[in-house]
C-alpha cells in the first residue's frame, strides 16, 4: 500500500499538498467524498474571511445572516470549484486557486446585497455638473479644465451604452457585478466597454491637445 | 494636497483608467492566484503576468478580490 500525500494544510510544500487533492476529488472512492467536505470547510474559510472584511458594506445584517452569506457563498464556490477541476493548471498551490472561488463568490454577493433596493443612475442626463466653470475657486485650475474636455468627450465621442456604463461605474461607482445583474450581462463584457470608453476618451484628449 | 483636488484627481484615474496594455475581467481571475504567489514569493509578478498591475488600478472589484486573496493567502501561511 502506497502512503498517500497529505493535503492538511496550506503551509506544506506544494506538490504533494495541492497533488493530494487533485488525486481524491477525482477518485470515486470515499476519499472523494472526504476531500469535498474539506473543500467546503476551506471554501467556507474564504467565503467568511470575505464576508468579514465587507461586513460594513452591508452593515444592516447582523453576525447569523452574515454567516448564511458566507454558507450559501461556499455553497457556489463549491459548484464552480468542482465545474473547473480539470482546468486546474497546478500554476498556483491547489488551496490559493480554490480560495479565489471562495472569496469571488463571498464579494459579489456582499456588493449585491450592499446595493439591493438602490437606484442605479444611468441616464445621461444625470451627468453631474462637475466641470461647470465659475462655480468654484478651483474651476479653473487644470484639472477642472480636464473634466470640462472629458465631459464633453463623453457627450460627443461615446455611445449611449459606453456612457451609461462608464456613468454608472466610473462616476458613480456602481460596483460592476451589481450592473451587471441589472443589465443581464457578464463582467468581463461590461468591463470591455468601460475599456473602450475609457480609449476613445483617451484618444480624444490627445488629439484635442495636439491642436492647442 | 486638499480634498478636493484628490477628489478630482481620482475621478479623473476613474473615468480615463490606466494607460497601457491591460488584460480583462476573465484573464484577471484566470491569473489571480499565479500572480498573488508569485508576488508574495518576490518573483516579478508584474513580469510574468503583463497587463495585470494595470487591470486591478482600472477594476476596482478585481481589485478588491485580489487584496482579500493576498490577504487570506498571508493569513493562512
Amino acid at each position: 500500500m502506497t502512503s498517500r500525500p497529505s493535503r492538511a494544510t496550506a503551509s506544506e510544500s506544494i506538490q504533494p499538498t495541492t497533488e493530494a487533492w487533485i488525486e481524491d476529488l477525482r477518485s470515486d472512492g470515499p476519499e472523494r467524498d472526504e476531500a469535498i467536505g474539506q473543500l467546503h470547510a476551506l471554501l467556507l474559510r474564504a467565503a467568511r474571511f470575505e464576508v468579514h472584511r465587507r461586513a460594513r458594506a452591508i452593515g444592516h445584517l447582523r453576525g447569523g445572516d452574515l454567516d448564511d452569506l458566507a454558507v450559501q457563498a461556499a455553497n457556489d464556490a463549491l459548484v464552480a470549484v468542482l465545474a473547473k477541476l480539470e482546468s486546474f493548471r497546478g500554476q498556483s498551490r491547489f488551496t490559493t486557486w480554490a480560495y479565489k472561488f471562495g472569496l469571488l463568490e463571498a464579494s459579489v454577493k456582499v456588493r449585491r446585497l450592499a446595493w439591493q433596493g438602490r437606484e442605479i443612475p444611468l441616464e445621461p442626463e444625470r451627468w453631474p455638473r462637475f466641470a461647470d466653470s465659475g462655480s468654484s475657486p478651483h474651476a479653473q485650475t487644470e484639472r477642472g479644465e480636464l473634466l470640462g474636455e472629458i465631459s464633453r468627450a463623453i457627450e460627443t465621442e461615446l455611445t449611449p451604452h459606453q456612457r451609461e456604463v462608464l456613468v454608472a461605474l466610473a462616476l458613480n461607482e456602481v460596483p460592476i457585478d451589481v450592473l451587471a445583474e441589472r443589465l443581464d450581462t457578464t463582467r468581463g463584457a461590461l468591463y470591455k466597454t468601460l475599456h473602450d470608453a475609457r480609449r476613445k476618451l483617451r484618444q480624444q484628449l490627445q488629439l484635442e491637445e495636439s491642436h492647442d | 494636497m486638499t480634498d478636493e483636488t484628490k477628489a478630482r484627481e481620482d475621478l479623473v484615474s476613474r473615468m480615463l483608467g490606466p494607460a497601457g496594455h491591460e488584460i480583462g475581467c476573465e484573464e484577471c481571475f484566470e491569473q489571480l492566484d499565479r500572480y498573488v504567489e508569485l508576488e508574495l514569493a518576490g518573483r516579478g509578478a508584474d513580469q510574468e503576468i503583463p497587463g495585470m498591475r494595470a487591470h486591478l488600478e482600472g477594476c476596482p472589484a478585481c481589485r478588491e478580490d485580489h487584496e482579500s486573496l493576498r490577504a487570506l493567502v498571508v493569513a493562512e501561511t
